[in-house]
């Protein structure tokens, strides 16, 4: 039938342009962050204290349509008073050219510690947020990222 | 200046915790893509952005390339007082442009 | 019929056409270098054979009205139902689509006197809200000063160059994008509404054959994914049905907004086949058979796009 015809001849097609795309990319890619690049930034930014899971939810879609624009919410369950919040939160990733994303300071006066923003993702990765409270201490929430190349882009990467 | 888009509620009760947004026109350049000629395209991001409240800084992020192009941040803060909320982006080069929203809080 | 053969003829031929403004660096050649070889296409060799069957689509077509690859007027969906649930919650926020960074700066652009009768768009068309309201919606149109049809970035240089008496902005430039979407937001909540009266449809019914021909290395046509695959998947994302009810569009590929030129020009790209130059009769072909298979669904203006 033609419509059983037309559906096998897509699907190879399909196969062909997500190789070329893939192609096209990966001759342009840069050197990719690696796992030991992050540790360092996260050292970097916090030191050697302890970090421990938990407090801090860090939000995305486990499948990305477009790794050029990611929902990325952050939120750390704090009573944010003046003897209790949160400090900063610092969000890390492992697989793009560099693995800071981005540093949030915060205070009593935000009242809910929480921020959105939409970031960058090179590939699928573990994405890291980790919490300073004003009493010290570090909490970290990690999350794995699919990221699916779009299809039919131009010729040329600019 | 680039275009900027504030969203902050025109008057609120003392006490409540209100959300802002902001989405500014910037490209976000991340300096690792390759331009036509073959050349890396230079970095040119907005690594800095505050927001004060009657000039006290109540929220502050460091932003990286790995923030999306036209960079779109929202938050929380307590509608304390009457006044000017400012907003101030600033770029690698250290230009700053600076937008104001005004808040009335009863 | 004569004169639709000679309108076939002439839009499957490829005119030179302006290219882009500085800077773009599409990589699109001025000159067409060789086709890619013939005994791919499943149509024969050579241009002849393309005309003929095309004709022939065209002729079948006026026989026996829509083929019976259409998607149903009942079943069309738009472009936003295949998207991720975040990506609709940007477009639908004001606050948060990219795109609307654009219109702000359209709206200071209709505002803004311009060309050597120093008049801004405003001057004579007043509020936009009301005078563009329903415009983004019958675009592509015909136009009194050509025989064939316009799309709305074209209408929109006709105004500039014609009546303002300012210099012609590029395709894709900053400023047209924005003024477009600054219209086309106009338009938003209004269903399309393009016409397909006797002058329009040769026009429209060239750009069904482009649809539906297949191109390229990959030998694909746009019916096979959008009428035939809609909602199955391609490289991680799912096909949509090609409604384009949202142009212009922050597309997050790009990282800011573009046409539906430029869109299809990507189609093309992804299909291994040659675009068509910015400007081209065949995409503002293909554009009026886009928007007249959209007829009576929802604008979006601006919508974002994966």
């Amino acid at each position: 039938m033609d419509r059983e015809r037309s559906r096998r001849e897509v699907l190879q097609a399909a196969g062909a342009l997500a190789g070329c795309g893939a192609l096209l990319r990966l001759s342009v890619r840069p050197a990719a962050a690696t796992p030991e690049m992050m540790k360092d930034a996260v050292r970097s930014v916090i030191g050697e204290a302890p970090v421990k899971k938990g407090k801090v939810k860090l939000d995305l879609p486990p499948l990305v349509e477009n790794g050029n624009s990611v929902s990325c919410t952050v939120s750390v369950e704090s009573p944010m008073t003046a003897n209790d919040y949160v400090k900063a939160i610092h969000v890390f990733n492992e697989k793009n050219p560099q693995p800071n994303v981005i540093s949030v300071k915060l205070g009593p006066r935000a009242g809910r510690a929480s921020f959105s923003t939409r970031i960058r993702l090179a590939d699928s990765q573990t994405v890291t947020a980790i919490t300073e409270l004003s009493d010290g201490s570090f909490w970290s929430d990690d999350i794995d990222v699919i990221v699916t190349l779009a299809a039919c882009i131009e010729e040329s990467v600019h | 200046m680039a275009r900027a888009l504030i969203h902050v509620p025109a008057s609120a009760k003392k006490g409540d915790v209100i959300e802002i947004k902001t989405l500014i026109s910037h490209v976000m350049e991340t300096g690792y893509r390759v331009g036509v000629t073959g050349q890396p395209i230079p970095r040119d991001i907005i690594d800095d952005f505050v927001c004060t409240y009657n000039g006290e800084e109540v929220f502050h992020a460091k932003l990286y390339p790995a923030i999306a192009a036209n960079p779109f941040i929202t938050f929380f803060t307590v509608a304390t007082e009457s006044g000017t909320l400012a907003f101030s982006w600033t770029d690698q080069h250290g230009a700053t442009q600076v937008q104001t929203a005004a808040i009335t809080v009863e | 019929m004569k004169a639709l053969l000679l309108g076939v003829t002439r839009s499957l031929m490829r005119a030179p056409s302006p290219q882009r403004g500085e800077g773009w660096g599409e990589g699109v050649p001025t000159e067409r270098p060789e086709p890619p070889h013939p005994a791919l296409s499943p149509l024969g060799r050579g241009r002849r054979k393309h005309l003929a069957a095309a004709v022939f689509i065209i002729s079948t077509l006026l026989v026996r009205g829509t083929l019976a690859a259409d998607i149903p007027l009942d079943q069309r969906r738009s472009d936003s139902d295949f998207v991720s649930a975040d990506t609709r919650a940007m477009q639908n926020d004001d606050t948060a689509n990219p795109a609307m960074l654009a219109v702000l700066d359209g709206e200071t652009l209709w505002n803004t006197k311009a060309g050597e009768t120093h008049q801004s768009c405003a001057d004579c068309h007043g509020d936009a809200a009301k005078s563009m309201k329903g415009v983004a919606a019958r675009y592509p149109a015909m136009v009194a000063e050509q025989d064939r049809p316009v799309d709305l970035e074209q209408r929109i240089m006709m105004s500039r160059v014609t009546d303002q008496k300012a210099a012609a902005l590029p395709f894709e430039s900053k400023e047209l994008l924005a003024l477009t979407a600054y219209i086309a937001r106009q338009s938003r909540g209004l269903p399309v509404a393009v016409k397909d009266n006797a002058q329009a449809k040769p026009f429209i019914a060239a750009g069904r054959a482009l649809f539906e021909q297949r191109q390229g290395q990959l030998d694909l046509s746009c019916a096979q994914c959008h009428d035939d695959n809609w909602g199955k998947k391609l490289a991680g994302n799912l096909v949509p049905q090609a409604m384009a009810t949202g142009y212009p569009i922050y597309r997050l590929e790009w990282q800011e907004v573009g046409s539906l030129q430029r869109r299809l020009r990507n189609c093309m790209s992804g299909m291994r086949a040659e675009p068509y130059d910015f400007g081209a009769p065949e995409l503002v072909d293909l554009e009026y058979f886009l928007m007249w298979r959209a007829r009576g669904m929802t604008m979006e203006s601006p919508a974002v796009r994966p």
